[in-house]
């Protein structure tokens, strides 16, 4: 082994310099700023007063804001789970089935997404609304209902949503980490009589877990941000913590809050994801 | 050796899970495809409603043509787009590969700030992005677009990477090395084709969420540096133009000849 | 050094020299001009370069208008877009520089005169503000026409199926009958929503007082389960259209939009009362060329100009000049025209100050609820 010493740091240093820089720089500076906001306290027309004021951390917890980050990271960790239930099968068809159309048809899961979410939104509303909008024609076509029900600007709409909007976030990574896969461990397990399914359950899935983690952090993380699906497709009746925050930078003209919120919402969600990947061990992440 | 092959006959124990599988690929397709197909639709109303059918017209195709702004917004987009995936994919791949292989002190610190370059809201990142900008005078433009978009796409793609990194079989790389292969030529000719798919992935993550970004992109735009979605987001108060739906059929379409049509070149990919 | 990894300082020190010469590289691109090359002109003696910067709303000039300016006066103007008065204000406080025309509406440009971000204006220079009708001067916004002048205006009210409904009174009422229950849209606007609830109780749109807010949530509370849900005003005016809602509040120009097409709906402006609302020219501080910026603006007080506007946007003009040449069309849709009985019952949505937050708060309240 040994390529340790100064080669090493040097290569180190050389990898680590640009996001250094550029995050150090364009992200880490302004968040110091976002941080020196929360703590200061807002003009009447916006802008701020620095200064030391915690209050705007106390008025997180009140029970108004509190169910509305309560309600966000319940919503979040369902998108997970459904991106992930509809995500894996079909990087898995991608990877094992796409044969030599792999790469076409990883592209054609992001073309959509290449139009405005905002045309797309206006297209589901077209979609699911009305009595006699597509979807209910559809379904009482299939005789799944026989009457037309409201599907637009609900919870569930929300959830379909955002489910639609946080899929590729999912799909990629788990592609990216299926990719890679080592056919013969799948063959070596079947050849020694596993079944299909206990072949993907103990040798295929586990291998993936790096592209399960990645993709679940994906779409979790900035689940949590999210504020335009909500009202689009929510009749803005669903409240999540990113129509909050925007509000206390726009309407609301309360930086200090809307940073409070902010910084609050990260040291959860990372903390969250930081405890997460160390309990469930750094070398799920890095080795096999 | 930790490399796949693409994936042809798959030694078939039943049938039935591959047509369900195929049949469940198909689904999430025409779920992704579902509003897009509205979407065309809707680009030849007679009527400037995008939601409402009241007749065919090719006029926003016309419209599209004859008002140049939306044409320009689109190029900016593409333009800011591409420049910035291409900065961030660098970018995320090295950092990817530092983060995977490398322990070090202020490793925590690194992993932390890289999630937590995807938690911030947008507002929040745009508004204290612009007073930083600002603070240090620098113009607002495209230049400041590009910086933005490079700076919140570098995690999504080293997490990507990320992903494609781990538990990858590093015998490959150690044996060009004992043959005498630096550092470098070890990345370049190994290491890096190992990764592309991982790297691929990451770059259309970033370029997806750059040509759609409003928000951030809102704050540091200057003056004349409208993009797509700054043009499209500002319309929502008295309405989205169905030129809208014509210039996205418009790319829709050409990319899926594009890539159609380039499938052949795409498929051949694979190496033994 | 097996087995520990420790960067000694001397790498330290080169990875901080890397990050040095990349960070001042960086800085050094960063500085360099945006390809729009607006280099600053104006401040002191010298004539203006020939350019102006256009900051509107999206799709909120006519087609012809800005061509029709270039052509007449060769200043070249560059368009950008903003979605709210909001994004618009914080944009301006954080920094962002370079505009020489906003467009605000009525109670923002309050705040931005008190936030002292306009430039006043030089009416020597805008001769066409004759043109604009008294209603639409000196409004408690900007009393003396300062800083602003106005650009359009309407009012917000009730889009609806007369076909379903039949002939509705102006009333407020509708918006909370039981019997049109997931057939109601309000608009995702926290003064406009809570202001709706505000005017049927018979109260100011711009109240403070706390009972009366209380009343107003309160009334809101109860609305919310009657109601499909908060949307904009453009989405509103299609799902009326199509049938979704069969009652919308929206902003008079949709409301205009969807009558052309549509002869079974109707616009009403309710009693007690109800919104006018102006949208208006200013000019922010340290714009670069106040005096194309000045052109501009009285240009678009022309009469033909007025006109054009207006028969693009469907909305209202504040121009009297221009009223002869508006569509016949557009004029004679119910709620265009409106006679001073109207005029009277309409209130202007005003800056509440530090109220502002408990306008925020209700309506995050009743949107949670």
């Amino acid at each position: 082994m040994g390529k340790e010493g100064r080669s090493w740091t040097l290569r180190l240093a050389g990898l680590l310099a640009p996001v250094t820089v550029w995050l150090g720089l364009f992200f880490l500076v302004p968040l110091l700023f976002i941080l020196a906001y929360s703590f200061g306290t807002s003009g009447v027309y916006g802008g701020i007063t620095l200064g030391f004021n915690p209050s705007n951390y106390l008025k997180v917890f009140d029970p108004l804001y509190l169910e509305i980050i309560i309600r966000t990271f319940v919503i979040a960790l369902l998108n997970t789970f459904l991106c992930l239930l509809i995500g894996y099968p079909l990087a898995y068809f991608i990877t094992f089935k796409g044969g030599r159309h792999k790469h076409t048809l990883i592209l054609l899961v992001m073309i959509p997404f290449w139009t405005s979410l905002l045309l797309r939104a206006y297209a589901w509303v077209v979609i699911l609304g009305g009595d006699n909008g597509i979807a209910n024609r559809v379904l009482q076509f299939l005789h799944i209902t026989d009457h037309p029900l409201t599907l637009i600007f609900t919870p569930q709409a929300v959830m379909m949503g955002m489910v639609y909007s946080y899929l590729p976030f999912m799909i990629l990574p788990l592609y990216a980490a299926l990719e890679k896969f080592d056919w013969r461990l799948k063959e070596a397990a079947q050849d020694l009589g596993a079944s299909r399914w206990h072949t993907f359950w103990r040798v295929t899935f586990p291998l993936s877990m790096p592209g399960v983690i990645a993709g679940s952090i994906l779409v979790f993380i900035p689940s949590a941000g999210e504020f335009v699906i909500p009202n689009l497709l929510g009749g803005a009746r669903t409240m999540m913590v990113g129509n909050l925050i925007q509000q206390q930078f726009l309407s609301a003209r309360d930086w200090a809050f809307g940073s409070a919120l902010a910084v609050m919402l990260a040291v959860l969600l990372v903390g969250a994801i930081m405890f997460y990947v160390r309990r469930v061990g750094a070398e799920k992440l890095e080795e096999v | 050796m930790g490399y796949s092959k693409g994936g042809p006959v798959y030694r078939g124990l039943g049938k039935i899970p591959d047509r369900a599988l195929l049949l469940f690929a198909g689904l999430v397709y025409l779920f992704l495809y579902a509003p897009i197909m509205v979407l065309i639709f809707f680009s030849f109303n007679s009527t400037r409603n995008t939601q409402v059918w009241t007749g065919f017209s090719t006029q926003w195709y016309g419209e599209l043509i004859r008002d140049g702004s939306v044409l320009n917004a689109f190029k900016l987009s593409l333009i800011v787009g591409l420049t910035a995936t291409a900065i961030a994919t660098v970018i995320g791949t090295l950092t990817a590969l530092a983060l995977s292989r490398y322990d070090f002190r202020g490793k925590t610190f690194a992993d932390s700030a890289i999630y937590a370059a995807t938690v911030m809201p947008e507002i929040v990142v745009g508004v204290s992005l612009l007073v930083f900008l600002v603070a240090a005078t620098v113009e607002l433009g495209i230049v400041t677009i590009i910086i933005a978009h490079v700076a919140f796409c570098i995690s999504f793609v080293t997490i990507v990477v990320r992903a494609r990194l781990s538990g990858m079989d590093r015998s490959v790389e150690e044996a060009a090395q004992d043959l005498g292969a630096s550092p470098v030529q070890t990345f370049l000719r190994v290491t890096l084709p190992l990764i592309l798919p991982g790297v691929m992935a990451g770059a259309l993550l970033a370029f997806t969420l750059s040509f759609d970004d409003f928000v951030i992109t809102f704050f540091v735009a200057g003056v004349g540096s409208s993009t797509l979605p700054l043009k499209i987001y500002s319309m929502i108060k008295f309405g989205v133009s169905p030129v809208i739906n014509a210039l996205s059929t418009v790319v829709m379409v050409s990319t899926m000849i594009l890539i159609l049509g380039g499938s052949r070149f795409l498929s051949r990919g694979e190496k033994a | 050094m097996a087995g520990e990894k420790r960067i000694s300082r001397g790498d330290f020190l080169k990875v901080v020299g890397a990050g040095a010469v990349a960070g001042s590289t960086l800085s050094v691109l960063a500085c360099q001009p945006n390809t729009t090359a607006q280099s600053s002109g104006g401040g002191g003696g010298g004539p203006e370069e020939k350019a102006l910067n256009f900051y509107n709303w999206g799709d909120y000039v006519a087609k012809s208008t800005i061509p029709d300016f270039e052509k007449q006066t060769g200043i070249k103007v560059t368009q950008d877009f903003y979605g709210s008065n909001e994004e618009l204000l914080a944009k301006l406080q954080a920094g962002g520089t370079g505009y020489d025309v906003i467009v605000p509406s009525d109670y923002m440009i309050s705040i931005m005169i008190k936030s002292d971000i306009l430039e006043p204006l030089d009416m020597s220079k805008i001769p066409n503000f004759k043109n604009v009708g008294d209603n639409y001067k000196g409004l408690p916004y900007d009393p003396k026409n300062e800083y602003s002048v106005p650009y359009q205006w309407g009012t917000t009210g009730i889009l609806y199926n007369k076909k379903v409904l039949g002939t509705l009174e102006p009333s407020w009422d509708p918006m909370w009958d039981p019997a049109n229950k997931g057939k109601i849209g309000m608009l995702n606007d926290e003064r406009e929503t809570p202001g709706a609830a505000l005017y049927k109780l018979g109260y100011s749109v711009n109240t403070t007082n706390k009972e009366q807010l209380d009343e107003a949530e309160a009334e809101l509370k109860k609305q919310k389960p009657l109601l499909r849900g908060y949307f904009d005003s453009t989405q509103n005016r299609p799902s009326v259209v199509n049938g979704d809602l069969l009652l919308g509040h929206v902003f008079s120009g949709d409301a205009f939009l969807a009558l052309s097409q549509d002869e079974d709906l109707y616009y009403i402006i309710p009693k007690p009362a109800a919104t006018r609302w102006t949208d208006n020219m200013a000019i922010p501080k340290g714009a670069e060329h106040p005096d194309n910026a000045h052109k501009f603006i009285n240009y678009i007080l022309g009469a033909k100009t007025g006109a054009e506007l207006s028969n693009y946007t469907y909305y209202n003009t504040p121009n009297e000049a221009a009223l002869p040449m508006i569509d016949d069309a557009l004029k004679n849709l119910p709620g265009y025209q409106l006679g001073p009985s109207v005029f009277e019952r309409l209130q202007i949505i005003q800056d509440v100050g530090k109220a502002t937050r408990e306008y925020s708060t209700l309506f995050t309240a009743v949107k949670s609820a």
